[in-house]
C-alpha cells in the first residue's frame, strides 16, 4: 500500500516539494481566501477533494485519452469536480460559499491542479495518483491554514471566530492591525514562511 | 485503435461531455431544494438585518423571522393594499419587478413587530458600479423615520464599493427622515462634508466609491419614492 515511492508521493509535497512554498503555485487563492481561518480550511478541503479525485479519474482513463486533446479532457474533469464542490457548498454551507464566492470556481485555474494532472496522473497508476493528490492538497492546505491563522489573529484578534486577544490588551492600547486583512500582508506572510522554510532546508536554497 | 484519429477524438470528446453533463444535471437537481432553502434563509436574514435582528446561527433564522415579520403586504402605486397573502411580499423577485413599468409594479412591504413597535421593511434594488446592489430599508410606524437599513451587492469593488455592506455605512441611515415639511425628499448620499441643496437628510458617501454611493442614493430615490402614497396613508393614520 505504502511503498517508498508512494510515501514520497504523499509526504514530499508537505515540505520538501511543497506546491506553495517551493513551486510557488496557487499563490492567487492563498492571498485571497486567508483573511479568516474557516474559509481557508474549507478552501483547503475543497482543493484536496478536487485534486485527489481528478488525479484518480485522469489516471484511470490515462490510456484512453488522445494526447492531442488531453488538456481539454483534464479541464473538463477538473471543472466538473469544481462545480460539484460548489453545488455541495451552496447546499450545505451557504455562509462559507458566500465568503469563498468566486474562489471555488477559480480552483479550476489553480496551477497546482493542472500541474499535478500533467506531471503525475497522466503517467501513474490510480493509487499513487490519489496519494499524490492528497499530499499536494495537504501541502497547499497547511500553508493556507498557517497564513490564515496569523492574518485572523493579528488582523481581527480572533481564531476561528473566537476572541483570543483579551479585552485587557485593547484597554491598554492594543489595536488589531487592519493591514493584515488586506492582500499585500498575505503576500508578505507567505514570503516570511518561504524564508523560514528555506532557512531550515538548506538544500532548497538556490546558488547563484 | 488509433488514438489520434479524428473519429476517435471527436467520439471521445462527445461521450465525455454527455457523461459529465448528465452527472452535473443530476447533482444539480438533487441538491436544488436544499440550495433554495439556504438562499431563502439568507434573504430572511438580510431582512432581519434591516430591523437589527439578524442572527449568526443559520438554524435560528426561520424562527426569528417568524417572530419578527408578522405580515406580508403588497401595495400598488396608489398606496392601496392589493395582496396580503403570506409570503406575497417575500416572494417578489425585485430584479423582475423593477423591469416592469411603474404602474404595474407590485410594491412589497414586510410588516415587522419589534418590541411592540411596527416597522415597515421595504426592499430596494438598483445598480452599482459592476453589478446589481440591493437592500432592505426599515421605516418606523410614523411612515417617515428610517429605523435601519441593510445593503448588499453582487460584485462591487472590495474595500471600496463593497463597503456599502458594512455596518458603519448602513448605521448612518438610522433616524434619518424621508419627508421634509410633508414632501418626499429621500435620504441623499453625498460626499463627506457636503450637504444636499434640497434640504433633505443625508449620509456620507464612501470615499473612492462615487458610483456605488450614487447608486445607493438613486436606488433609494427610485424605490422609496414609489411608496409615497403608502407612507402618506400611514402618516395620516398616526396623526
Amino acid at each position: 500500500m505504502l511503498s517508498k515511492k508512494n510515501k514520497e508521493a504523499l509526504f514530499n509535497p508537505l515540505s520538501k516539494d511543497n506546491p506553495v512554498l517551493v513551486q510557488i503555485l496557487g499563490i492567487c487563492s492563498t492571498l485571497a481566501v486567508t483573511v479568516k481561518l474557516e474559509p481557508a480550511i474549507v478552501m483547503g478541503i475543497s482543493v484536496i477533494a478536487v485534486l485527489a479525485f481528478s488525479n484518480v479519474i485522469i489516471s484511470l482513463i490515462r490510456n484512453t485519452i488522445p494526447s492531442t486533446i488531453r488538456i481539454i479532457v483534464q479541464l473538463v474533469v477538473v471543472a466538473a469536480l469544481v462545480i460539484i464542490v460548489q453545488q455541495f457548498l451552496v447546499a450545505f454551507n451557504y455562509e462559507v460559499s458566500k465568503q469563498l464566492s468566486v474562489f471555488i470556481g477559480l480552483i479550476i485555474t489553480n496551477c497546482i491542479l493542472m500541474g499535478r494532472l500533467e506531471a503525475f496522473a497522466l503517467t501513474n497508476k490510480p493509487w499513487p495518483s490519489f496519494l499524490d493528490g492528497i499530499g499536494n492538497g495537504l501541502g497547499y492546505t497547511i500553508i493556507l491554514v498557517v497564513v490564515a491563522f496569523f492574518r485572523e489573529l493579528l488582523g481581527s484578534g480572533t481564531v476561528l471566530g473566537f476572541k483570543v486577544i483579551p479585552q485587557w490588551c485593547y484597554d491598554h492600547g492594543y489595536e488589531d492591525n487592519g493591514l493584515m486583512i488586506l492582500p499585500p500582508m498575505a503576500l508578505i506572510t507567505v514570503a516570511c514562511i518561504v524564508w523560514f522554510h528555506r532557512a531550515r532546508n538548506t538544500e532548497l536554497q538556490e546558488t547563484n | 485503435m488509433n488514438k489520434n484519429s479524428n473519429t476517435y477524438q471527436i467520439l471521445y470528446a462527445a461521450v465525455m461531455v454527455v457523461l459529465v453533463g448528465a452527472m452535473l444535471a443530476f447533482i444539480y437537481m438533487a441538491l436544488k431544494p436544499r440550495q433554495e432553502q439556504n438562499i431563502a434563509n439568507d434573504k430572511r436574514n438580510q431582512i432581519l438585518s434591516a430591523i437589527h435582528q439578524a442572527t449568526a446561527n443559520e438554524s435560528e433564522i426561520p424562527a426569528t423571522y417568524q417572530k419578527f415579520v408578522v405580515k406580508d403586504l403588497c401595495v400598488d402605486a396608489k398606496g392601496a393594499v392589493v395582496d396580503s397573502a403570506a409570503g406575497c411580499a417575500f416572494n417578489v423577485d425585485m430584479k423582475k419587478n423593477m423591469k416592469l413599468p411603474e404602474a404595474e409594479r407590485k410594491l412589497p412591504v414586510l410588516v415587522c413587530d419589534v418590541e411592540g413597535q411596527t416597522k415597515y421593511v421595504i426592499p430596494v434594488y438598483g445598480a452599482g458600479l459592476w453589478g446589481p446592489i440591493w437592500g432592505y430599508v426599515a421605516v418606523n410606524d410614523d411612515g417617515n423615520t428610517i429605523f435601519g437599513a441593510y445593503f448588499s451587492h453582487e460584485s462591487e469593488t472590495p474595500g471600496l464599493g463593497a463597503r456599502i455592506a458594512d455596518a458603519d455605512f448602513q448605521d448612518q441611515f438610522k433616524d434619518k427622515v424621508l419627508y421634509k415639511e410633508g414632501a418626499f425628499k429621500n435620504v441623499t448620499v453625498v460626499k463627506k462634508g457636503q450637504t444636499p441643496n434640497d434640504g433633505s437628510d443625508y449620509v456620507d458617501a464612501i470615499s473612492g466609491a462615487t458610483i456605488t454611493s450614487r447608486g445607493v442614493g438613486a436606488m433609494m430615490q427610485q424605490c422609496m419614492a414609489a411608496y409615497d402614497p403608502f407612507f402618506k396613508s400611514i402618516q395620516s393614520r398616526t396623526e
